[in-house]
């Protein structure tokens, strides 16, 4: 090995067993989220120091519970396992994340592992959770894995990891041990079944005797795995088709043979694996018969939180909670921004002499900038919570509650979690759709995932109702204002699940959907961890959001602002401005529902992002007011007074009929970006923003004409 | 081998009550999530225990092992279990 390169480290493990928590302590910041290619799942890379101070890279890999590709996480890592068997760029060690407190699951996937011929650290955490009569004794746990060492730690409490990182790099250079045998007891009969498979592998791919026999199981329990080598024929010098349809000849006659012998080829590798392991487990005094017996503080938790009436109840709860504090909490914090940007613009305005450059940067840059950023602390919030929720292990309980609901109407019990994740952000919730097997499920949370009232809707709904909704008490409990906030997301909802029910009725279904869920154990979340999620998921927001706001503020400037006269030579008005000729030209077509060109403006600029209405109208007032002081975006819309009528612009019933046309109007196309890459097609984009603003114009619509023949204003 | 119509009087994991403890036997053909239980080591001569059924039906929650995992009715139907 070069010693000047610098080594890498995969980290794997199954889901729920800390590897998250672990790549977090091992690189600090210093991490890089990307994506794979081609696909939309996060490639976690990060930056470490051994105790002498080298440095290594950490790869964190999705959690997995066997190298079986299944899903589509699955299919990430078993690919990646692949590639390295086949020469390219193989990890220098593999950290094998298992949890202590679940032991004989966890080391599943360790024994797949153990396979590969590279050189695996067992990274036992959780022992803080480990009750001292039970004593797992790592030293014999590493001798008869045939690991290069076992790890006793605790991610939660910080321990063990100095001498993790000791291992890892003491493990570099060493040859696994072990590595010839095949430590599973494959019986006679079934060893020379799967022989033709095994030596073809070794003599065609030169794999090593023990992954070759390994690779052999898995081909005949799963035929997901020959597909693997099917899509690994057009990357990879070393497989040819010829070779593939070989295996798969040799498989279908194993399969013939193992079935004749009273086995079922399914279930072969598990049981062999499981065999072995809870065998060399019970020599431990591992008992396995207990267990089932012992009644987890989650189990006691859960009979609460999943109690046949209190459990459906606490998550209603917990919801209304979740958005009655993203108004109140939030309201501290947002009043600081803004006394920040007041401060900020009026800075400008002392320092920069009159000129296009001041326009621009007071009513254009920190018009825009400024009436955005002030929803940070709500999005903040929401993500807060949001992790919270996941990290903490209810997300799982909320699936299991919901999965009978939402199979009746075409999804899974896994779709809840991506749906709520839409409150936050759309892009994430496609992402993490990803753990529904079964392609219709996903494909309808995908189509309907949009609805869900995300935190870019967040500005536009709190402007609206911050500026017109009062904000009295209705019930005695219930605030106004933020029960129109959770009407809002509650029609978004609905309507989402309506859809959903409908749309599965047309899409034509491939294969089962099966749900087997594990139910992790409630976890303290650590804090640290959720703070830099809420991080991460906040920075991309500002970013992202950010560079297409102030693209928009100073194109939308400049059209506002110019031209600055009309052919006459006379000072002209906003009216006449370029966006305001853009603006007028679109009126007819949005007055029925209340809205007039300004608006119209904003509807056009929010195709890129929807919170980019906020920062729209807050530039148009500020262009349109011929002062110099930034005005108050809230107060300038209550003023505004539609000169040929007489009457305001907005009020209360125009709020509400702009909230409902955001409810729906399809409008970020990042979403849709992001979806034709998950779909692959732009079918199923092109179909959302169909039908997305097709419901818009109809349903508010209907909210500003029937409130207008109800006789409300 | 398919075992339709000879484990017609079979006990399944869909039979137990709340709180019931059972080991299994084997799985039913057909069952398209078989390998997903037995990877995630629910499999024949591994003891369960059904801990609770979802407030609002259709799913149970099982502990097997050392944890708690939760499954659908209609595939708990299919997991044959020793009488």
């Amino acid at each position: 090995m070069n010693a000047a390169k610098v080594s890498w480290v995969a980290l794997i493990g199954n889901p729920n067993s800390g590897k998250t928590a672990i790549f977090n302590l091992l690189t600090g910041m210093n991490q890089k989220v990307s994506n794979y290619p081609g696909i939309t799942v996060e490639k976690k890379v990060g930056k470490g120091q051994f105790n002498d101070g080298t440095i290594y890279h950490l790869l964190d890999f999705p959690g997995t519970y066997s190298l079986t590709p299944e899903s589509i996480d699955e299919r990430i890592v078993t690919e990646q396992v692949l590639h390295w068997i086949h020469g390219k760029n193989p990890p220098a060690v593999i950290v094998s994340v298992v949890d202590a407190t679940n032991l004989s699951r966890n080391l599943y996937l360790t024994t797949q592992l153990l396979d590969l011929g590279i050189p695996i650290v067992v990274a036992l955490n959780m022992m803080d959770l480990i009750d001292q009569t039970k004593n797992i004794d790592p030293l014999s746990l590493d001798n008869w894995l045939g690991a290069a060492a076992v790890v006793p730690m605790s991610a939660l409490k910080n321990n063990g990891l100095n001498k993790l990182k000791d291992q890892v790099q003491a493990s570099i250079h060493t040859k696994p041990v072990n590595n010839d045998i095949f430590p599973l007891e494959v019986k006679k009969p079934l060893e020379k079944i799967l022989l033709p498979i095994t030596s073809l592998l070794y003599t065609k791919l030169g794999y090593a005797p023990r992954f070759a026999a390994a690779q052999a199981l898995r081909l005949i329990t799963r035929k997901s795995t020959l597909g693997l080598y099917n899509s690994a024929i057009q990357e990879e010098q070393k497989i040819d088709s010829i070779t593939v349809s070989k295996i798969e000849d040799l498989r279908s006659v194993a399969i013939k043979k193992i079935e004749k012998a009273g086995l079922k080829p399914s279930s072969l590798e598990a049981m062999l694996r499981y065999q072995w392991l809870d065998e060399n487990l019970a020599q431990k005094q591992y008992d396995l018969k207990n267990q089932i017996r012992k009644i987890h503080a989650s189990e006691k938790i859960d009979q609460i939180l999943t109690h046949r009436w209190l459990g459906p109840g606490i998550f209603i709860g917990l919801l209304y909670f979740i958005f009655q504090s993203i108004f109140s909490f939030a309201s501290i914090p947002m009043d600081w921004i803004e006394a920040g940007v007041g401060w900020l613009s009026r800075g400008a305005l002392t320092l920069v002499p009159e000129s296009n450059f001041r326009g621009l940067l007071i009513d254009g840059i920190i018009a825009g900038i400024g009436s955005i950023i002030i929803f940070l602390p709500q999005i903040v919030i929401l993500m807060f919570f949001l992790t919270l929720l996941e990290d903490s292990g209810y997300m799982a309980r909320v699936a299991f509650m919901l999965d009978r609901g939402m199979r009746k109407i075409g999804l899974h019990g896994r779709s809840v979690l991506p749906l709520m994740s839409g409150y936050a952000c759309a892009i994430p919730g496609v992402m993490s759709t990803r753990t529904i097997d079964n392609w219709k499920e996903r494909l309808i949370t995908m189509l309907i995932l949009p609805l869900m009232s995300c935190s870019a809707r967040l500005p536009v709904y709190a402007l609206m109702i911050g500026a017109f909704i009062p904000p009295i008490t209705v019930g005695y409990i219930f605030g106004l204002q933020g029960l129109m906030m959770v009407v809002m997301y509650f029609i978004g909802t609905v309507t989402a699940l309506i859809l959903a029910k409908i749309f599965s009725l047309w899409i034509k279904s491939e294969g089962k959907s099966s749900f087997v869920m594990e139910m992790p154990p409630y976890r303290l979340p650590i804090l640290r961890s959720v703070f830099r999620q809420v991080f991460i998921r906040t920075k991309l927001f500002l970013f992202n959001a950010g560079k297409i706001i102030l693209a928009i503020s100073i194109i939308l400037w400049f059209l506002a602002s110019f031209p600055k006269t009309d052919k006459k030579g006379n000072h002209t008005t906003i009216h006449n401005s370029f966006a305001g000729k853009i603006g007028h030209t679109i009126e007819p077509a949005i007055q029925p529902l209340g809205f007039d060109w300004k608006v119209g403006i904003a509807l056009i600029t929010s195709f890129a992002a929807r919170e980019v209405l906020v920062s729209t109208m807050a530039t148009i007032y500020n262009v349109e007011n011929t002062g110099d002081d930034m005005v108050q975006l809230s107060d300038a819309m209550k003023n505004d007074i539609n000169l040929s009528t007489g009457l305001p612009v907005f009020t209360p019933l125009v709020a509400v009929s702009l909230m409902v046309f955001y409810v729906y109007a399809a409008q970020c196309m990042a979403t849709f970006a992001i979806i034709r890459r998950e779909t692959n097609t732009w079918k199923w984009p092109l179909f959302m923003i169909i039908y997305m603003n097709v419901l818009a114009y109809l349903l508010s619509f209907l909210v500003y004409q029937g409130g207008l023949w109800l006789g409300f204003s | 081998m398919d075992y339709a119509g000879i484990v017609d009087n079979c006990m399944t994991v869909g039979d137990l009550q709340q709180g019931d403890m059972a080991v299994v036997k084997s799985f039913l053909g057909g069952l398209d999530s078989q390998s997903r239980f037995m990877e995630m080591g629910i499999l024949p001569g591994v003891e369960l225990r059904l801990v609770k059924f979802a407030p609002l039906g259709g799913t149970i929650e099982l502990k097997v092992r050392d944890y708690y995992v939760s499954i659908r009715q209609q595939d708990a139907l299919n997991i044959v279990i020793e009488n």
